[in-house]
Protein backbone atom coordinates (compact mmCIF):
# COMPACT_ATOMS: atom_id res chain seq x y z
CA UNK A 1 0.00 0.00 0.00
CA UNK A 2 1.47 3.29 -1.19
CA UNK A 3 1.72 5.93 1.54
CA UNK A 4 -0.16 8.47 -0.40
CA UNK A 5 -2.90 5.57 -0.54
CA UNK A 6 -2.88 5.03 3.40
CA UNK A 7 -2.78 8.45 4.17
CA UNK A 8 -6.01 9.47 2.07
CA UNK A 9 -7.61 6.44 3.12
CA UNK A 10 -6.62 7.67 7.21
CA UNK A 11 -8.47 10.70 6.40
CA UNK A 12 -11.15 9.54 4.76
CA UNK A 13 -11.84 7.63 7.76
CA UNK A 14 -11.30 10.50 10.21
CA UNK A 15 -13.73 12.11 7.57
CA UNK A 16 -16.40 9.94 7.86
CA UNK A 17 -15.95 7.56 10.52
CA UNK A 18 -16.03 10.44 13.03
CA UNK A 19 -19.70 10.45 12.16
CA UNK A 20 -19.93 6.91 12.90
CA UNK A 21 -18.30 6.80 16.18
CA UNK A 22 -21.68 8.38 17.18
CA UNK A 23 -23.24 4.86 17.03
CA UNK A 24 -21.00 3.41 19.68
CA UNK A 25 -18.62 0.46 19.56
CA UNK A 26 -19.98 -2.63 16.84
CA UNK A 27 -20.55 -4.56 20.26
CA UNK A 28 -21.98 -4.70 23.96
CA UNK A 29 -18.97 -4.47 26.21
CA UNK A 30 -20.63 -7.23 27.81
CA UNK A 31 -19.84 -9.93 25.27
CA UNK A 32 -16.44 -8.74 25.50
CA UNK A 33 -16.13 -9.31 29.32
CA UNK A 34 -13.97 -12.09 30.61
CA UNK A 35 -11.22 -12.05 28.21
CA UNK A 36 -7.95 -11.04 29.69
CA UNK A 37 -5.35 -8.96 28.38
CA UNK A 38 -2.81 -11.35 26.16
CA UNK A 39 0.04 -10.71 24.26
CA UNK A 40 1.77 -12.76 21.97
CA UNK A 41 5.31 -11.52 21.79
CA UNK A 42 6.92 -14.47 20.00
CA UNK A 43 5.45 -13.76 16.87
CA UNK A 44 7.84 -12.06 14.64
CA UNK A 45 7.97 -8.87 13.26
CA UNK A 46 8.39 -8.63 9.12
CA UNK A 47 7.85 -4.75 7.81
CA UNK A 48 6.29 -4.45 4.28
CA UNK A 49 7.18 -3.80 1.29
CA UNK A 50 5.68 -1.42 -1.42
CA UNK A 51 1.48 -3.23 -1.61
CA UNK A 52 3.34 -6.36 0.02
CA UNK A 53 1.28 -6.79 3.15
CA UNK A 54 -0.18 -9.83 2.45
CA UNK A 55 3.14 -11.38 1.99
CA UNK A 56 4.54 -10.04 5.57
CA UNK A 57 1.64 -10.81 7.33
CA UNK A 58 1.44 -14.60 6.11
CA UNK A 59 5.19 -14.75 6.76
CA UNK A 60 4.71 -13.80 10.28
CA UNK A 61 2.24 -16.53 10.73
CA UNK A 62 3.83 -18.96 9.15
CA UNK A 63 6.88 -18.61 10.43
CA UNK A 64 5.66 -18.33 14.09
CA UNK A 65 3.99 -21.57 13.01
CA UNK A 66 7.28 -22.94 12.98
CA UNK A 67 7.58 -22.73 8.82
CA UNK A 68 10.85 -20.40 8.62
CA UNK A 69 10.18 -18.69 5.30
CA UNK A 70 10.13 -15.00 5.64
CA UNK A 71 8.31 -12.70 3.62
CA UNK A 72 10.51 -12.50 0.57
CA UNK A 73 10.17 -16.28 -0.73
CA UNK A 74 6.61 -15.37 -0.04
CA UNK A 75 6.33 -12.26 -2.65
CA UNK A 76 7.06 -13.67 -5.03
CA UNK A 77 4.70 -16.97 -4.79
CA UNK A 78 2.03 -14.40 -3.45
CA UNK A 79 2.06 -10.92 -4.90
CA UNK A 80 -0.45 -10.11 -7.80
CA UNK A 81 1.62 -7.07 -9.35
CA UNK A 82 -1.64 -6.55 -11.60
CA UNK A 83 -4.13 -6.17 -7.98
CA UNK A 84 -0.98 -4.80 -5.88
CA UNK A 85 -1.99 -7.56 -3.56
CA UNK A 86 -2.92 -10.68 -2.38
CA UNK A 87 -6.34 -12.80 -2.64
CA UNK A 88 -7.70 -14.66 0.53
CA UNK A 89 -7.58 -17.95 -0.87
CA UNK A 90 -3.98 -17.25 -1.92
CA UNK A 91 -3.32 -16.70 0.90
CA UNK A 92 -4.90 -19.80 2.62
CA UNK A 93 -3.36 -22.17 -0.43
CA UNK A 94 0.05 -20.50 -0.31
CA UNK A 95 -0.18 -22.11 4.05
CA UNK A 96 -1.41 -25.27 2.95
CA UNK A 97 1.80 -25.77 0.51
CA UNK A 98 3.54 -24.63 3.51
CA UNK A 99 1.82 -27.99 5.46
CA UNK A 100 0.13 -25.72 7.48
CA UNK A 101 -3.63 -26.05 8.35
CA UNK A 102 -5.37 -22.35 7.22
CA UNK A 103 -8.95 -21.93 8.86
CA UNK A 104 -10.83 -19.24 8.33
CA UNK A 105 -11.88 -17.91 11.63
CA UNK A 106 -16.05 -17.37 12.15
CA UNK A 107 -16.39 -13.19 11.34
CA UNK A 108 -16.85 -12.39 15.37
CA UNK A 109 -15.01 -10.06 17.53
CA UNK A 110 -15.26 -13.15 19.89
CA UNK A 111 -13.50 -15.87 17.58
CA UNK A 112 -10.78 -12.77 17.71
CA UNK A 113 -10.30 -13.42 21.24
CA UNK A 114 -10.64 -17.04 21.29
CA UNK A 115 -7.87 -17.51 19.17
CA UNK A 116 -5.39 -14.93 20.73
CA UNK A 117 -6.59 -16.87 24.18
CA UNK A 118 -5.36 -19.83 22.78
CA UNK A 119 -2.19 -18.00 21.77
CA UNK A 120 -2.82 -18.31 17.95
CA UNK A 121 -2.29 -14.76 16.22
CA UNK A 122 -4.99 -14.16 13.58
CA UNK A 123 -4.32 -12.66 10.14
CA UNK A 124 -6.92 -10.57 9.14
CA UNK A 125 -8.14 -8.59 6.29
CA UNK A 126 -9.03 -4.59 6.57
CA UNK A 127 -10.45 -1.68 4.89
CA UNK A 128 -8.77 1.25 5.80
CA UNK A 129 -10.78 3.22 3.35
CA UNK A 130 -14.29 3.50 3.08
CA UNK A 131 -16.36 1.01 1.14
CA UNK A 132 -16.64 2.67 -1.90
CA UNK A 133 -13.17 3.77 -1.44
CA UNK A 134 -11.45 0.62 -0.26
CA UNK A 135 -7.37 0.82 1.23
CA UNK A 136 -7.31 -3.06 1.89
CA UNK A 137 -4.67 -4.29 4.34
CA UNK A 138 -3.35 -7.35 5.87
CA UNK A 139 -2.53 -7.01 9.41
CA UNK A 140 -1.71 -9.87 11.93
CA UNK A 141 -3.25 -9.40 15.68
CA UNK A 142 -1.25 -10.54 18.27
CA UNK A 143 -2.70 -8.79 21.44
CA UNK A 144 -5.47 -7.66 23.35
CA UNK A 145 -6.03 -5.33 26.07
CA UNK A 146 -8.99 -5.16 27.83
CA UNK A 147 -8.13 -2.32 29.87
CA UNK A 148 -7.26 0.13 26.83
CA UNK A 149 -10.33 -1.49 25.10
CA UNK A 150 -7.48 -1.99 21.97
CA UNK A 151 -5.64 -4.30 19.90
CA UNK A 152 -2.25 -5.11 19.20
CA UNK A 153 -1.11 -5.73 15.57
CA UNK A 154 1.27 -6.23 13.56
CA UNK A 155 0.78 -3.99 10.66
CA UNK A 156 2.53 -2.38 7.95
CA UNK A 157 5.85 -1.19 9.00
CA UNK A 158 4.52 -1.00 13.12
CA UNK A 159 5.26 -3.67 14.81
CA UNK A 160 3.25 -3.11 17.64
CA UNK A 161 0.21 -0.69 16.18
CA UNK A 162 -2.04 -0.37 19.22
CA UNK A 163 -5.47 0.67 17.95
CA UNK A 164 -9.08 0.93 19.65
CA UNK A 165 -11.09 -1.89 19.64
CA UNK A 166 -14.25 -0.37 18.14
CA UNK A 167 -11.65 1.03 14.83
CA UNK A 168 -10.29 -1.70 14.49
CA UNK A 169 -13.84 -4.07 14.36
CA UNK A 170 -15.10 -1.44 11.62
CA UNK A 171 -12.13 -1.46 9.39
CA UNK A 172 -12.55 -5.29 10.19
CA UNK A 173 -15.63 -5.18 8.96
CA UNK A 174 -15.49 -3.18 5.93
CA UNK A 175 -13.06 -5.86 5.21
CA UNK A 176 -15.59 -8.51 5.59
CA UNK A 177 -14.81 -9.87 8.75
CA UNK A 178 -12.25 -12.18 6.80
CA UNK A 179 -9.60 -13.62 9.44
CA UNK A 180 -7.83 -16.41 9.52
CA UNK A 181 -5.07 -19.29 11.66
CA UNK A 182 -2.16 -20.54 10.20
CA UNK A 183 -1.34 -23.86 12.34
CA UNK A 184 0.63 -26.54 12.60
CA UNK A 185 -1.00 -29.72 11.88
CA UNK A 186 -2.63 -31.33 15.08
CA UNK A 187 -3.70 -27.93 17.10
CA UNK A 188 -7.31 -27.25 16.52
CA UNK A 189 -7.79 -23.29 16.01
CA UNK A 190 -10.44 -22.16 19.39
CA UNK A 191 -12.80 -21.08 17.18
CA UNK A 192 -13.01 -23.62 15.20
CA UNK A 193 -16.53 -25.30 14.08
CA UNK A 194 -16.20 -29.19 13.42
CA UNK A 195 -17.88 -28.99 9.74
CA UNK A 196 -15.62 -26.55 8.54
CA UNK A 197 -12.44 -27.74 10.57
CA UNK A 198 -13.47 -30.92 8.25
CA UNK A 199 -13.07 -29.13 4.94
CA UNK A 200 -9.54 -27.43 6.41
CA UNK A 201 -8.52 -29.98 7.26
CA UNK A 202 -9.48 -32.02 4.08
CA UNK A 203 -8.02 -29.46 1.94
CA UNK A 204 -4.71 -30.99 3.58
CA UNK A 205 -5.84 -34.30 1.96
CA UNK A 206 -7.00 -33.05 -1.43
CA UNK A 207 -3.42 -30.98 -2.15
CA UNK A 208 -1.32 -34.24 -1.60
CA UNK A 209 -0.92 -33.45 2.67
CA UNK A 210 -2.30 -37.27 3.35
CA UNK A 211 0.13 -37.30 6.69
CA UNK A 212 -0.67 -33.75 7.61
CA UNK A 213 -4.65 -34.27 7.12
CA UNK A 214 -4.36 -37.15 9.57
CA UNK A 215 -2.93 -35.28 12.49
CA UNK A 216 -5.71 -33.14 11.71
CA UNK A 217 -8.56 -35.59 11.86
CA UNK A 218 -6.77 -37.20 14.73
CA UNK A 219 -6.97 -33.96 16.93
CA UNK A 220 -10.53 -33.06 15.14
CA UNK A 221 -12.19 -36.44 16.85
CA UNK A 222 -9.64 -35.81 19.83
CA UNK A 223 -12.22 -32.57 20.06
CA UNK A 224 -15.27 -33.90 18.65
CA UNK A 225 -15.59 -37.45 19.37
CA UNK A 226 -19.38 -37.63 18.36
CA UNK A 227 -18.65 -35.87 14.81
CA UNK A 228 -19.46 -38.18 11.93
CA UNK A 229 -17.55 -36.63 9.02
CA UNK A 230 -14.55 -36.12 10.24
CA UNK A 231 -13.86 -40.11 11.87
CA UNK A 232 -15.11 -41.04 8.54
CA UNK A 233 -12.25 -39.15 7.41
CA UNK A 234 -9.85 -40.17 9.43
CA UNK A 235 -10.93 -43.90 8.81
CA UNK A 236 -10.41 -43.12 5.27
CA UNK A 237 -6.83 -41.98 5.63
CA UNK A 238 -5.65 -44.73 7.84
CA UNK A 239 -7.43 -47.29 5.70
CA UNK A 240 -5.08 -45.67 2.51
CA UNK A 241 -2.00 -46.27 4.49
CA UNK A 242 -2.94 -49.50 5.16
CA UNK A 243 -4.31 -49.34 8.76
CA UNK A 244 -6.93 -51.36 8.70
CA UNK A 245 -7.80 -52.05 12.00
CA UNK A 246 -7.38 -48.47 13.14
CA UNK A 247 -9.41 -47.51 10.32
CA UNK A 248 -12.16 -49.98 12.11
CA UNK A 249 -11.36 -49.08 15.31
CA UNK A 250 -11.51 -45.14 15.18
CA UNK A 251 -15.55 -46.19 13.15
CA UNK A 252 -16.40 -47.84 15.84
CA UNK A 253 -15.33 -45.80 18.73
CA UNK A 254 -17.03 -43.12 16.54
CA UNK A 255 -20.17 -45.36 16.69
CA UNK A 256 -19.61 -45.77 20.85
CA UNK A 257 -19.41 -41.99 21.05
CA UNK A 258 -22.55 -41.10 19.24
CA UNK A 259 -21.14 -40.61 15.94
CA UNK A 260 -23.86 -41.80 13.94
CA UNK A 261 -24.03 -41.89 10.51
CA UNK A 262 -24.85 -44.00 7.32
CA UNK A 263 -21.65 -43.60 5.46
CA UNK A 264 -19.70 -44.58 8.46
CA UNK A 265 -21.80 -47.44 8.85
CA UNK A 266 -21.45 -48.12 4.93
CA UNK A 267 -17.41 -47.88 5.30
CA UNK A 268 -17.30 -49.85 8.29
CA UNK A 269 -19.29 -53.05 7.26
CA UNK A 270 -16.84 -52.70 4.16
CA UNK A 271 -13.90 -52.57 6.41
CA UNK A 272 -15.37 -55.77 8.54
CA UNK A 273 -15.83 -57.41 5.66
CA UNK A 274 -12.59 -57.29 5.03
CA UNK A 275 -11.51 -58.92 7.95
CA UNK A 276 -14.11 -61.59 7.16
CA UNK A 277 -16.19 -60.23 10.89
CA UNK A 278 -19.01 -61.01 8.88
CA UNK A 279 -22.05 -60.83 11.43
CA UNK A 280 -20.43 -57.58 12.63
CA UNK A 281 -20.03 -56.71 8.72
CA UNK A 282 -23.66 -57.45 7.95
CA UNK A 283 -24.84 -55.57 11.13
CA UNK A 284 -23.55 -52.03 10.23
CA UNK A 285 -24.62 -52.55 6.18
CA UNK A 286 -28.46 -52.93 7.61
CA UNK A 287 -27.81 -50.27 9.92
CA UNK A 288 -26.79 -47.74 6.95
CA UNK A 289 -29.82 -48.72 4.80
CA UNK A 290 -31.61 -48.35 7.89
CA UNK A 291 -30.54 -44.87 7.77
CA UNK A 292 -30.28 -44.08 4.08
CA UNK A 293 -29.73 -40.71 2.79
CA UNK A 294 -28.46 -38.90 -0.54
CA UNK A 295 -25.85 -42.57 -1.20
CA UNK A 296 -28.79 -45.05 -0.60
CA UNK A 297 -27.80 -46.96 -3.58
CA UNK A 298 -24.41 -47.51 -2.21
CA UNK A 299 -25.61 -48.93 1.21
CA UNK A 300 -28.06 -51.17 -0.45
CA UNK A 301 -24.97 -52.81 -2.75
CA UNK A 302 -22.59 -52.99 0.17
CA UNK A 303 -24.70 -54.95 1.93
CA UNK A 304 -26.07 -57.09 -0.93
CA UNK A 305 -22.34 -57.51 -2.01
CA UNK A 306 -21.88 -58.18 2.05
CA UNK A 307 -24.32 -61.50 1.94
CA UNK A 308 -22.85 -62.08 -1.38
CA UNK A 309 -19.51 -62.64 -0.15
CA UNK A 310 -20.26 -64.04 3.34
CA UNK A 311 -20.43 -67.88 3.45
CA UNK A 312 -23.81 -69.22 3.82
CA UNK A 313 -25.37 -65.90 2.42
CA UNK A 314 -27.20 -63.69 5.39
CA UNK A 315 -29.70 -65.61 7.18
CA UNK A 316 -33.07 -64.32 7.73
CA UNK A 317 -32.19 -61.72 4.61
CA UNK A 318 -35.90 -62.68 3.48
CA UNK A 319 -36.89 -60.77 6.77
CA UNK A 320 -34.51 -58.06 6.05
CA UNK A 321 -36.00 -54.47 5.71
CA UNK A 322 -34.29 -54.37 2.09
CA UNK A 323 -36.17 -53.72 -0.62
CA UNK A 324 -34.12 -55.18 -3.11
CA UNK A 325 -33.87 -58.77 -3.95
CA UNK A 326 -30.75 -60.43 -3.37
CA UNK A 327 -28.60 -61.96 -5.93
CA UNK A 328 -28.54 -65.59 -5.64
CA UNK A 329 -25.69 -67.56 -3.98
CA UNK A 330 -24.49 -69.84 -6.72
CA UNK B 1 -24.51 -60.37 -34.60
CA UNK B 2 -23.94 -63.23 -32.32
CA UNK B 3 -20.01 -62.92 -32.88
CA UNK B 4 -20.70 -58.98 -31.87
CA UNK B 5 -22.46 -59.93 -28.35
CA UNK B 6 -19.75 -62.27 -27.51
CA UNK B 7 -16.72 -60.40 -28.70
CA UNK B 8 -18.30 -56.89 -26.42
CA UNK B 9 -18.86 -59.43 -23.49
CA UNK B 10 -15.18 -60.76 -23.92
CA UNK B 11 -13.58 -57.17 -24.46
CA UNK B 12 -16.16 -56.47 -20.93
CA UNK B 13 -14.62 -58.81 -19.05
CA UNK B 14 -11.30 -58.08 -19.90
CA UNK B 15 -12.10 -54.30 -18.88
CA UNK B 16 -13.36 -55.47 -15.58
CA UNK B 17 -10.35 -57.46 -14.56
CA UNK B 18 -7.98 -55.07 -15.47
CA UNK B 19 -10.03 -52.02 -13.18
CA UNK B 20 -10.50 -55.31 -10.83
CA UNK B 21 -6.60 -55.53 -10.34
CA UNK B 22 -6.09 -51.74 -10.28
CA UNK B 23 -8.76 -51.32 -7.61
CA UNK B 24 -6.56 -54.11 -5.52
CA UNK B 25 -3.73 -51.92 -5.96
CA UNK B 26 -5.29 -48.93 -4.56
CA UNK B 27 -6.63 -49.86 -0.89
CA UNK B 28 -8.60 -46.16 -0.75
CA UNK B 29 -10.88 -47.20 -3.87
CA UNK B 30 -12.64 -50.21 -2.07
CA UNK B 31 -15.63 -50.90 -4.37
CA UNK B 32 -18.41 -49.34 -2.10
CA UNK B 33 -16.38 -46.78 0.32
CA UNK B 34 -17.82 -43.56 1.34
CA UNK B 35 -14.94 -41.07 -0.03
CA UNK B 36 -14.22 -38.17 2.37
CA UNK B 37 -14.70 -35.77 -0.83
CA UNK B 38 -18.21 -36.95 -0.72
CA UNK B 39 -18.97 -35.87 3.03
CA UNK B 40 -16.84 -32.58 2.50
CA UNK B 41 -19.28 -31.66 -0.44
CA UNK B 42 -22.48 -31.89 1.78
CA UNK B 43 -20.74 -30.41 4.08
CA UNK B 44 -19.95 -27.36 1.97
CA UNK B 45 -23.75 -27.06 0.54
CA UNK B 46 -25.05 -26.98 4.34
CA UNK B 47 -22.62 -24.12 4.77
CA UNK B 48 -23.50 -22.27 1.06
CA UNK B 49 -27.25 -23.05 2.85
CA UNK B 50 -26.90 -21.39 6.00
CA UNK B 51 -24.72 -18.53 4.57
CA UNK B 52 -27.80 -17.67 2.12
CA UNK B 53 -30.19 -18.08 4.80
CA UNK B 54 -28.08 -15.48 7.37
CA UNK B 55 -28.00 -13.40 4.26
CA UNK B 56 -31.72 -13.73 4.12
CA UNK B 57 -32.46 -13.06 7.67
CA UNK B 58 -30.47 -9.50 7.95
CA UNK B 59 -32.65 -6.63 8.91
CA UNK B 60 -31.95 -4.48 5.55
CA UNK B 61 -33.04 -7.61 3.93
CA UNK B 62 -36.20 -8.51 5.48
CA UNK B 63 -37.34 -4.84 5.26
CA UNK B 64 -36.88 -5.11 1.65
CA UNK B 65 -39.19 -8.43 1.72
CA UNK B 66 -42.14 -7.32 3.34
CA UNK B 67 -42.08 -3.92 1.30
CA UNK B 68 -42.37 -6.48 -1.47
CA UNK B 69 -44.82 -8.26 0.64
CA UNK B 70 -43.00 -11.39 0.34
CA UNK B 71 -42.52 -13.35 4.09
CA UNK B 72 -39.15 -13.56 4.92
CA UNK B 73 -40.08 -17.03 6.27
CA UNK B 74 -40.96 -17.69 2.92
CA UNK B 75 -37.51 -16.81 1.26
CA UNK B 76 -35.83 -18.56 3.87
CA UNK B 77 -38.01 -21.94 3.01
CA UNK B 78 -36.84 -21.35 -0.44
CA UNK B 79 -33.16 -21.26 0.27
CA UNK B 80 -33.81 -25.10 1.49
CA UNK B 81 -35.78 -25.71 -1.81
CA UNK B 82 -32.48 -24.71 -3.68
CA UNK B 83 -30.85 -27.68 -5.82
CA UNK B 84 -26.83 -27.93 -4.71
CA UNK B 85 -26.22 -25.83 -8.50
CA UNK B 86 -28.77 -23.27 -7.45
CA UNK B 87 -26.93 -23.05 -3.65
CA UNK B 88 -23.60 -22.71 -5.52
CA UNK B 89 -24.64 -20.41 -7.77
CA UNK B 90 -26.39 -18.02 -5.32
CA UNK B 91 -23.15 -18.24 -3.51
CA UNK B 92 -20.33 -17.30 -6.15
CA UNK B 93 -22.90 -14.16 -6.47
CA UNK B 94 -23.12 -13.41 -2.99
CA UNK B 95 -19.05 -13.70 -3.09
CA UNK B 96 -19.33 -10.58 -5.58
CA UNK B 97 -21.14 -8.22 -3.23
CA UNK B 98 -19.28 -5.16 -1.46
CA UNK B 99 -17.86 -6.91 2.29
CA UNK B 100 -19.55 -4.49 4.82
CA UNK B 101 -23.23 -4.56 3.69
CA UNK B 102 -23.63 -2.59 0.66
CA UNK B 103 -27.38 -2.34 0.75
CA UNK B 104 -28.39 -0.93 -2.86
CA UNK B 105 -26.06 -4.09 -4.04
CA UNK B 106 -27.25 -6.84 -1.59
CA UNK B 107 -30.99 -5.84 -2.96
CA UNK B 108 -30.87 -5.90 -6.23
CA UNK B 109 -29.38 -9.29 -5.46
CA UNK B 110 -32.15 -10.33 -4.10
CA UNK B 111 -34.13 -8.73 -6.69
CA UNK B 112 -32.76 -10.47 -9.50
CA UNK B 113 -32.77 -13.93 -7.31
CA UNK B 114 -36.90 -13.69 -7.13
CA UNK B 115 -36.98 -12.02 -10.65
CA UNK B 116 -35.22 -15.31 -12.10
CA UNK B 117 -37.45 -17.29 -10.10
CA UNK B 118 -40.21 -15.56 -10.91
CA UNK B 119 -39.07 -16.67 -14.47
CA UNK B 120 -38.54 -20.41 -13.65
CA UNK B 121 -42.05 -20.08 -12.59
CA UNK B 122 -41.42 -21.12 -8.69
CA UNK B 123 -42.67 -17.82 -7.79
CA UNK B 124 -45.05 -15.37 -8.98
CA UNK B 125 -44.47 -12.08 -6.89
CA UNK B 126 -43.66 -9.54 -10.06
CA UNK B 127 -46.82 -9.11 -12.50
CA UNK B 128 -44.69 -7.77 -15.27
CA UNK B 129 -42.78 -11.02 -14.97
CA UNK B 130 -44.03 -14.10 -17.88
CA UNK B 131 -43.07 -17.51 -16.85
CA UNK B 132 -41.72 -20.21 -19.26
CA UNK B 133 -44.72 -21.77 -18.39
CA UNK B 134 -46.76 -19.30 -19.16
CA UNK B 135 -49.05 -20.43 -22.08
CA UNK B 136 -50.80 -17.30 -22.76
Amino acid sequence: MSPIRAAAGWLALLLLVGGCSVTGPALPPAELAGYDAVELTEVPFYPQQRYQCGPAALAMVLDWSGVGIGPEALTELLYIPARRGSLQPELMAQARRQQRLAYRIPGQPQALLDELAAGHPVLVLQNLGLSWWPVWHYAVVIGYQPAADALLLRSGTTARHRVALATFLRTWQRGGNWGMVVLPPGRVPASAEPGPYLVAAYDLEATGLLEQAQLAYTAGVERWPAQAGLRLALANAHYAQGRLEQAIAVLEEGIAAGAIAAANYNNLALLLAERQRWDAAEAAAREAVKLGGPDMETYRKTHADICRRRPGGCAGADRSPLAIPHPPDS
Amino acid sequence: MQIRTRFNRWLAAIAGSVLLSASLGLPVAQAGMIGTHVVVEQELLQQQRDTLKQFMAREEIREQLIAWGVAPEAAQARVDSLSPAEVAQMSARMQELPAGGDVVGAVVFVFLVLLVTDILGFTDLFPFVRSIHDNE
